[in-house]
């Protein structure tokens, strides 16, 4: 059996430092497999956050050799095993220990953005009527798993620490399932604009890049929102012509 | 919104734990983007070779002012200073539209701006507005300038009809080719183009109902889709149908008759 080398980021609180561990690589493994064999065989005390082990749960990100990823779906033979591989936490979010992170800012942030609030019922059953092919967009962005890796990865958060001014990646997602849903009538882009920031993004792509999910963060729920708000904010045009065509959305 | 402790310091300019050639892209963006800058502006103030035959450099039209019987409003204004050529006049409607477009805007912040330099690299500069301040909230004008890109692809669909007809007589030419190349690339550039998408359509929740708005959202979205790739080839084919044209005019090339 082949080895190889696993540098893991050990420690509390920021305070750390790299460990090299070598360990028996078979095919078909992850990197999570590597993981939790290290965590057996040598390392006890390693802390690690996982769950489903199938890329559902979005609990085990990490930055394997320096890009955001689910450690469960990182096959072996997708890295370079001939030189190290650099296993670290997440670099946006507080550091807890080893390669655990405090995500909960996360959770704040959701609360913040105005829940789904439906149109009057359909029927008289208090039932709604959508047509397939009207959700289908929003579809898209409900295969969030909420693994944060694109909040990782966003420059805005992890490089310039605007955690306060802009909600990330993530929650732009939220927030366009929302207000792109066929039955919701709630009104977010005032919010957009000022507290979620979102022009704060200068949409490089990164976090569609990292996305397990394959959503298409930037082009389909971060662009459309932009252009929604430069409807209701910036386009003088647009406001007039949706005044005299009372068109509805 | 709510506190957070402030994790990991930040990396310096070019940190980064990833063992990709990560700079390769954005280096690539940069010389692209640079050669054609360098390109157009030359060209645009050649003032001369934009015509050859029927054919006509998509830098130069419309020619507003120009020789008799070809400026639309006739010669250029004697007050006009020498360096203002017809290329001059129109440049800003394509120029500002590819500067606002949402995928140049993303690929020159990394390649020129280093803002990041490429995912997970760190950056040189510590203060960041992003687009929500002066001056790139600018950007939001990005679909005025789809209005005239959209004008321009009338303009340069009828050149290209033009080249098809050599002295009066029906004809294909190389350049012929090469001009409706330019035309067909920019036309899936400009209708794969996001504030269009969403003009058509993307403004809605529903679109159930309206199907003739639903297939031209669809085909849109679709353009949409590749949009980077229409971005590169009609950039390119531009800066090329003018080399065409100019070196066919200066002598150095000649025009292939086909038909
Ligand atoms: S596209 Fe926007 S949200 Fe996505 S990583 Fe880039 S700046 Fe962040
Ligand atoms: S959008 Fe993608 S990367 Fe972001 S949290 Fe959801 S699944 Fe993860
Ligand atoms: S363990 Fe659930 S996504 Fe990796
Ligand atoms: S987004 Fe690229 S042309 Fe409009």
């Amino acid at each position: 059996m082949a080895t190889a080398t696993f540098r893991i980021w050990r420690g509390d609180k920021a305070q750390g430092q790299f460990r090299d561990y070598n360990a028996e690589v078979a095919a078909g493994m992850v990197v999570l497999d590597v993981v939790h064999q290290i965590q057996m065989e040598q390392a006890g005390d390693l802390a690690v956050r996982w769950n489903c082990k199938a890329g559902r749960c979005g609990s085990c990100s990490a930055e394997i050799n320096g890009m955001p990823k689910l450690m469960c779906m990182t096959r072996l033979n997708t890295l370079a095993l001939d030189k190290p591989v650099t296993i670290e936490p997440m670099k946006a979010f507080p550091h807890l220990k080893d390669l655990v992170t405090d995500v909960s800012w996360n959770y704040k942030v959701k609360q913040l953005i105005p829940k789904f609030k439906p149109r009057p019922a359909d029927a008289p059953d208090g039932t709604w009527r959508i047509a397939q092919e009207d959700v289908e967009r929003v579809q898209e962005f409900r295969k969030c798993i909420e693994c944060y890796l694109c909040q990782d990865v966003c420059h805005v958060l992890r490089e310039h620490k605007m955690q306060e001014q802009f909600i990330g990646p993530r929650f732009l997602v939220h927030v366009a399932a929302l207000e792109m849903h066929p039955l919701d009538v709630g009104d977010r882009l005032k919010d957009l604009r000022t507290q979620f920031g979102i022009g704060l993004c200068n949409i490089t792509k990164c976090c569609t890049k990292v996305c397990p999910e394959g959503i298409a963060i930037t082009d389909n729920a971060i662009i459309p929102l932009k252009e929604r708000v430069v409807d209701r904010f910036f386009d003088p045009l647009s406001k007039l012509f949706r005044v005299f065509t009372a068109t509805k959305t | 919104m709510s506190q957070i402790d402030v994790p990991l310091s930040r990396s310096g300019f070019g940190r980064t734990q990833r063992a990709d050639n990560w700079w390769i892209q954005p280096l690539a963006v940069f010389l692209g983007l640079s050669a054609f800058i360098i390109y157009a502006t030359w060209a645009a103030f050649q003032g001369q070779h934009f015509r050859f035959g029927p054919y006509l450099s998509p830098f130069y039209s419309p020619e507003l002012f120009g020789a008799p019987n070809q400026g639309w409003f006739g010669p250029m204004p004697s007050w006009m200073p020498a360096w203002v050529t017809a290329a001059v006049l129109i440049l800003w409607a394509p120029g500002g539209f590819r500067v606002t477009c949402y995928y140049y805007r993303g690929a020159y912040y990394k390649a020129f701006w280093a803002d990041p330099p490429s995912c997970t690299v760190g950056e040189p500069r510590k203060r960041y507005l992003g687009e929500r301040s002066f001056p790139l909230i600018l950007q939001n004008i990005h679909r005025y300038f789809l209005y005239f890109a959209l004008l321009f692809l009338i303009i340069l669909a009828r050149d290209v009809w033009n080249a098809f007809w050599f002295n009066g007589r029906f004809g294909i030419g190389l350049g012929t080719l090469v001009l409706l190349a330019n035309l067909v690339l920019l036309t899936c550039y400009t209708f794969g183009c996001h504030s269009l998408r969403h003009i058509v359509g993307g403004f809605r929740d529903r679109l159930s109902g309206a199907p003739t708005r639903k297939r031209v959202y669809e085909c849109v979205s679709c353009l949409n889709r590749r949009h980077l790739l229409f971005a590169w080839c009609s950039l390119f084919m531009v800066a090329f149908a003018d080399l065409y044209v100019r070196l066919c005019s200066m002598g150095v090339w000649r025009d292939w008759r086909i038909v």
